[in-house]
């Protein structure tokens, strides 16, 4: 299931909700991403999200089911955050059920890596009296590339 | 949206730059989206951007695309700085 809001989410309610997958699931990998105080700036107070309502969501589920092709993933979860966030606020939330461990922690990683490069968000970071469209990073195209 | 326009839309850097969330295009025959960034880019000012150094992405009907494809009457085109969510 895939979520875009601009609320808050908890990641141990979303935690419950994977165990819910039957008891052939022996391994929960969650990713919690969060707003940091450094980037392209320093001294971030927030962060403005923006996304492309629609295809976020299809991008999204293109990710697990490419995952759900390559690994055993019994349920996968991802929320994303739009809108203003401030300092330590959570942005990103990926949980993925599996059978084993190594499936668990690479579909979550995938889909994160993956999540990063190719649906449709953009984050303008904010400082003091300044506002900053994010750079993509090649340190980030370079982790998506490396599931190729 | 009629069965003679598309419909362009662009985000973030893009939009603000701009000054623009969408507009409509003539939809001609053998149209591709690097024909619609050339003629947006011929306005001058902000647009040249959009043949300049910096990549612009692009997506037809919510989906990823390249300069080669095509487009018609009533599709969605968008244009967009690489993506930097998560």
């Amino acid at each position: 299931m895939i979520t875009v809001q601009t609320d808050d989410f908890d990641p141990a309610a979303e935690y419950q909700a994977l165990r819910d997958s039957g008891a052939g699931t022996g391994a929960i990998a969650t990713f919690t991403g969060l707003v940091r105080d450094s980037g392209d700036l320093q001294g971030v107070t927030g962060l403005y999200l923006e996304h492309y309502p629609g295809m976020t969501e299809q991008v999204i589920q293109g990710l697990i089911d490419q995952a759900s092709q390559r690994w055993d993933v019994r349920k996968a979860r991802v929320i994303h955050r739009v809108g203003r966030l401030d300092l330590c606020d959570q942005i990103v939330f990926v949980g993925v059920c599996s059978a084993h461990r190594g499936d668990a922690f690479a579909a979550c990683e995938f889909i994160m890596d993956a999540l990063k490069t190719s649906a449709p968000f953009w984050k303008k970071e904010i400082t003091g009296n300044t506002e900053h469209w994010v750079e993509q990073k090649a340190s980030d195209r370079d982790r998506s590339e490396a599931w190729d | 949206m009629n069965t003679e326009t598309l419909t362009v839309r662009f985000f973030a850097r893009l939009r603000e730059e701009l000054d623009t969330e969408s507009l409509e295009m003539a939809a001609s025959p053998d149209l591709t989206t690097g024909d619609i960034l050339a003629e947006l880019a011929a306005r001058g000012g902000p647009w040249a951007q959009l043949q300049g150094d910096q990549p612009v992405m692009i997506a037809v009907n919510q989906a990823m695309a390249k300069p080669s494809t095509p487009v018609k009457a009533g599709d969605e085109v968008a244009f967009f700085p690489p993506v930097t969510g998560g």
